[in-house]
């Protein structure tokens, strides 16, 4: 069965994308659908029935090369059957959306074919990912790791007419690859050290990896610090974190239902799988475990600062999927990979559900995707209007503070609620300095959450209308295929975090995750995290309160502080505005300075100094002999090809006659 | 079949002289026929390869299907072929038929041209067979004039700067090579392969004008084989003939020379420069190495700035030979397991790169990068190809590019961290470089005049992709099929090179005590 469910979207991707000219492209479309449709509901199977045991299902042989030895199979254990749901839910109802979304797209002439082609991509992806949490080795994952990886690239550059697209693909793929870089020095650094990168020897390693030096470039490093170090790089670059984030942004070139399945429900929450599934090293690496809640953290509330000033609607919810994400890792810094995986979870439905809502709003409104061109939109576009709130209010982490009522053990409220507020909880519970700081982060970026996305109701849904007058009279509610999907979502934003709060984070923890997600003997974060002082547990709660009546008095109220203040705090505004420059910085640095090389090795390395050299080897004999080359045309290389013989006879002469001599 | 080996080498030359002898003329019925001899030919050959794979014993690490006959003056036409071996002899007959089908649209003398590469299959297929010395260096250097020949008479404009360039620098290799050879000769007294195998060449340190010489007579030779393998693979500093020579071969001469004419460089460190002279190899793997790495962040960066596609595909060769050398000088089994997969990789991988390109020079007559743009709208079917090889070339796991790099990475990380830190770092470059390339060639609206009526593949040219398409996937995803067949002969090598080194320390402590 988890078989079916791995290579169910690959074979989906094979008939979309090659067996379209026999079918018929309706045909082909309709079949890729409904295996990822399969792959679900084998899915959810797989999810409710799991017995806690680890399963180990082998396909076929990979790489083996001395004591190296790799096997194609599948893992399953809780961690795989919770992305197994996560990754089938988003991407059935994302291949379901984007028969409505990707049909007649103006982006392409009237007469070429394109969907085939995007639904081939998505399935691939969707392969990928499936390969990359399935794995049952650290060689798949990456196999799974880069897959994605292609899949993002090559829908990303889907519209590969616009030069912006083809650029925010490469950047994709090569900030990628720096992530990329890193995770797989993690790999080699694994094999020379436990000499095997199956979990299995791998998580059996961590004690002794813990006690291990070694020698890496200039150092003498613990072992396991460094493997987890570089394997973290590869998270950083894959979930878009603080310095390697610089692609996800850009990636929003990509059609929107990329965007909700790729950039924000799966492929971007990778990196936070990783830190999960390799917790049996992690939680042995306390350096690593530092860095990942700072960066994580740090993150979070990056990424909402800049999300609080952006205007196109794609690109709020880019940064808050950054953000989001900075969240999960903080989380699992602290060593509460439960609470980072309950996140990831939640989060799938609501970001998604608010991507495919923005889909459908850019959809109504002509592919317009500038807030200062909407407004007034809650009629025309009523089942999108209300996904979007209750997205809204699952980002936002609305609820009843636990002080006040609680369901037995259960908080209620939206799905990012729960999840959100017990990260923010483990934060605090963890006790150190770095959790302290996270926390405070943590808190201030649910305020700017809370601000940014109401900002972006209100831009869109309330106030005047503005913009292109034509676009708001054409406006309509987008059709049944794109509106399902919304509302399958919009139940699991609003129920998720209620359903499955006992059994991530709460009393059911142990039991449901089992020995999938391993947590040292002194770990008791999550547990201290039921009992922080309730200040502290409803600090969140306000934060997100603050940030919905700033946004109100800002968007319906007072609709003139917003320009006030950026006039006011132009410096800041700017630096918000324009991402802290760090695309900037980068072009400046990296990329301008490899060109820059690359010039100089080539017409001075190349050219100048090994060419001249040999030239200059040969200063006497290199003019004459091309002199008479052009005098005898080409029949000038038979004279080599005379020489070379004659060299050869005089060799074999030579030799014969000295062997006759010995 | 008991000489199958010489079957499969001289097919191809019987061919070239029945051409030379019998056919005249040169109008399109000649030209036809002898593209037909040619083809036919090519893949006879490979067919009857097939053998050889099949016959091939895996549990045995020695040499198989050795043949032994007396030669000029004492020398031995002695052919045979191991693990390290067999795969480059059925990478070259799996290469012909599609080199030859790529040549289909030659006009200029057709019958030179066809007699020029069936020659080369039976000298490159000797190279690769050769069990002695003598034979070796015969056919090492004689495979260079038909390709010289190739490159000279139907180049581009600038062929005669470029085969020059090519005869001047393999020349100064052949010639060092060649008084090893002659040292080798009098120090072992046989040109034997397999006798010279397990010879220990002295390894005393030799004081020369106040100088001393770790390893020897070893490291004396073991340098003269680098200069005539180094400039073959090419290493960096001494590659600069490579983009040259590619750019104005024509395409099928671009396709051997990455596949199949690199490789010899990475042969001949595995066939005689670790197992030879394990000493010398051990003292200069540093040195080595720390070439490979210059030259896989060097070339990348260069070819990142390239305006010629052409140039940039050779470019990108040298940075991707850079793991072979890294990983036969870590000489542990991943190492070089990963490096002899890598030059077969290589030569499914850069041998379609070199073709992809052919495709639209053979259209438009350009390979300026600059002149294209846009290509994915007329060309589909084209994009999906060259999209495949330029996610193999950035060795996408699932590709054979990723086994190679990864083996050879992974073996390097034990010997060096540092070699392996910065090797690791051409993941990032090569992904630049070859997806800028793509963006700029097919991606972009297609709004020059000049391409307006560019035609997709045709289904000639899809049947050359195709089976290079076959393999790339293959390798990468179950490479078993190159491992099994490598591991057991590397892993005697690598045996036996330890082996001689543990017993040249013994020596040393043994002196100093």
């Amino acid at each position: 069965m988890e078989t079916v469910i791995l290579f169910g979207p690959l074979l989906g991707a094979l008939i979309a994308g090659f067996g379209h000219r026999l079918l018929g492209e309706r045909l082909a479309i309709t079949l890729a659908t409904l295996l990822l449709f399969l792959s679900a509901a084998l899915s959810w199977w797989v999810f409710l029935t799991f017995d806690g045991q680890t399963q180990h299902i082998p396909i076929m042989r990979w790489i083996e090369s001395g004591s190296l030895s790799v096997d194609w199979s599948i893992r399953l254990d809780r961690l795989t059957a919770i992305m197994l749901v996560v990754v089938t839910t988003v991407s059935s109802l994302v291949h379901l959306y984007s028969v409505g979304y990707m049909k007649d797209d103006p982006q392409f002439p009237k007469g070429e074919s394109y969907t085939p082609r995007f639904f081939a991509y998505l399935g691939f992806f969707t392969f990928a990912m499936l390969a990359l949490v399935t794995s049952d080795n650290l060689l798949q994952m990456y196999f799974g790791w880069e897959g994605v990886g292609v899949a993002s690239y090559l829908l990303i550059g889907f519209y590969y007419r616009k030069p912006s697209a083809n650029a925010a693909a490469i950047k994709a793929f090569v900030v990628n690859r720096v992530g990329d870089f890193g995770f797989a020095i993690g790999i080699f650094a694994l094999f020379y050290l436990v000499d095997g990168i199956n979990f299995s020897d791998v998580f059996a390693a961590g004690p002794k990896l813990a006690e291990t030096q070694f020698h890496f470039l200039w150092m003498d490093v613990n072992a396991v610090e460094m493997v987890t170090f570089f394997l973290f790089i590869g998270a950083m670059g894959k979930s878009a974190q603080l310095f390697l984030h610089t692609w996800l942004p850009d990636a929003m070139e990509g059609p929107t239902p990329v965007s909700a399945l790729i950039h924000a429900a799966t492929m971007v929450t990778a990196g936070v799988f990783l830190v999960s599934r390799m917790s049996p090293l992690f939680e042995f690496a306390p350096g690593t475990l530092a860095f990942v809640t700072v960066i994580g953290a740090t993150t979070a509330f990056i990424a909402a600062s800049i999300g609080l000033v952006q205007n196109d609607i794609k690109r709020v919810i880019a940064y808050s999927t950054m953000s989001q994400l900075g969240y999960m890792f903080a989380a699992a810094g602290v060593g509460v990979y439960q609470a980072a995986m309950f996140h990831l979870f939640t989060h799938a439905f609501f970001k998604a559900m608010l991507f495919l809502g923005a889909g459908s709003v850019i959809t109504a409104m002509h592919h317009e995707q500038d807030m200062r061109a909407y407004g007034n939109l809650r009629k025309k576009i009523p089942i999108t209007f209300w996904a979007m709130i209750i997205g809204t209010l699952a980002i936002t982490g609305v609820g009843i503070p636990t002080s006040l009522m609680k369901f037995g053990d259960i908080p209620i409220g939206f799905a990012g609620f729960l999840s959100k507020d017990s990260i923010i909880e483990s934060t605090y519970a963890a006790g150190t300095g770095v959790g302290q700081y996270a926390w405070v982060m943590l808190v201030l970026a649910a305020a700017m959450t809370a601000f940014y996305s109401w900002r972006l109701i209100f831009m869109t849904f309330y106030g005047p209308e503005k913009g292109d007058k034509h676009a708001h009279e054409h406006a309509h509610e987008s059709g049944w295929v794109m509106t399902v999907p919304l509302i399958v979502l919009a139940i699991g934003a609003t129920l998720a975090g209620m359903l499955w709060y006992g059994d991530f984070v709460g009393a059911g923890s142990q039991a449901f995750f089992g020995n999938s997600v391993f947590t040292g003997a002194e770990n008791e974060v999550l547990h201290r995290a039921h009992h922080v002082p309730e200040l502290i547990a409803s600090a969140p709660f306000f934060a997100m309160l603050v940030g919905f009546v700033l946004a109100w008095i800002f968007y319906i109220r007072a609709p003139k502080i917003p320009a006030a203040l950026a006039g006011q705090f132009n410096v800041l505004y700017r630096l918000l505005l324009n991402k802290y420059y760090f695309d900037e910085i980068y072009d400046f640095v990296f990329t301008q300075n490899a060109k820059r090389l690359g010039h100089f090795l080539w017409k001075r390395g190349d050219g100048s100094v090994i060419d001249g050299t040999i030239n200059g080897v040969a200063l006497g004999l290199v003019p004459r002999v091309t002199r008479l080359a052009h005098r005898l045309q080409s029949g000038y290389v038979y004279h080599y090809a005379l020489a070379t013989v004659l060299g050869l006879v005089g060799l074999l002469t030579w030799m014969s006659i000295s062997a006759g001599a010995n | 079949m008991e000489n199958l080996l010489s079957i499969v080498t001289f097919i191809p030359l019987v061919a070239a002289i029945i051409l030379a002898l019998f056919l005249r003329g040169e109008d399109a019925a000649a030209q036809m026929a002898a593209k037909r001899v040619s083809l036919i030919t090519t893949v006879v050959v490979f067919l009857i390869s097939i053998a050889i794979y099949v016959k091939f014993d895996t549990s045995q690490s020695g040499f198989q299907m050795v043949e032994d006959h007396a030669w000029l003056g004492g020398f031995r036409y002695k052919v045979g072929v191991d693990g390290i071996s067999v795969l480059f002899v059925l990478l070259t007959t799996f290469l012909m038929p599609l080199v030859i089908g790529a040549s289909w649209k030659v006009t200029h003398r057709v019958k030179e041209y066809m007699i020029a590469f069936l020659i080369l299959e039976t000298l490159m297929i000797a190279v690769f067979t050769a069990l002695d010395l003598v034979l070796f260096y015969v056919v090492f250097e004689a495979g260079l004039i038909p390709m010289f020949l190739v490159i000279g008479i139907w180049g581009g404009k600038e062929r005669i700067y470029a085969s020059f360039k090519f005869f001047l620098y393999t020349l100064l290799g052949s010639v060092l090579m060649l008084i090893a050879v002659v040292a080798m000769y009098l120090q072992a007294g046989t040109t034997d392969i397999p006798t010279l195998l397990a010879f220990k060449f002295s390894s005393t340190p030799i004081h020369l004008l106040g100088f001393t010489i770790a390893g020897g007579a070893q490291t004396l030779m073991f340098l003269a084989f680098f200069a005539s393998f180094a400039v073959k693979l090419p290493m960096w500093p001494v590659h600069t003939w490579l983009p040259d020579a590619h750019v104005q071969a024509p395409t099928a001469g671009s396709v051997i020379l990455a596949s199949i004419l690199l490789k010899m460089g990475g042969y001949g460190f595995l066939r005689f420069s670790l197992p030879m002279f394990p000493v010398a190899s051990d003292l200069l793997a540093g040195f080595v190495m720390w070439l490979s790495v210059i030259a896989i962040i060097y070339t990348s960066l260069v070819a990142l700035m390239q305006e010629d596609m052409k140039k940039l595909v050779a470019y990108s060769s040298v940075a991707h030979m850079g793991y072979v050398t890294i990983g036969i000088f870590a000489a542990n089994q991943q190492g070089v397991d990963g490096a002899i997969f890598q030059m077969v990789s290589h030569g499914f991988v850069a041998g379609a790169l070199f073709l992809v390109v052919g495709v639209v020079y053979d259209r438009m007559h350009t390979r300026e990068i600059d002149a294209y743009g846009g290509l994915t709208v007329r060309m589909p079917r084209y994009a999906l190809i060259f999209m495949f090889f330029t996610m193999a070339n950035v060795g996408l796991p699932g590709t054979s590019g990723f086994v190679g790099e990864f083996l050879t990475l992974v073996g390097t990380f034990k010997a060096n961290t540092w070699v392996a830190f910065f090797a690791a770092s051409g993941m990032i470059f090569s992904a630049s470089y070859a997806l800028w390339l793509y963006r700029r060639v097919m991606f972009g609206d297609l709004i020059k005049e000049s391409l307006k009526s560019i035609t997709d593949m045709t289904a000639r040219e899809r049947w050359i992709f195709a089976p290079l398409v076959a393999m790339t996937l293959l390798l990468g995803l179950y490479p078993s099929v190159v491992l099994d067949i490598v591991s057991p002969s590397v892993e005697a090598l690598l045996h036996g090179y330890n082996t001689a080194l543990a017993g040249a320390d013994t020596l040393v402590h043994l002196a100093q005590n």
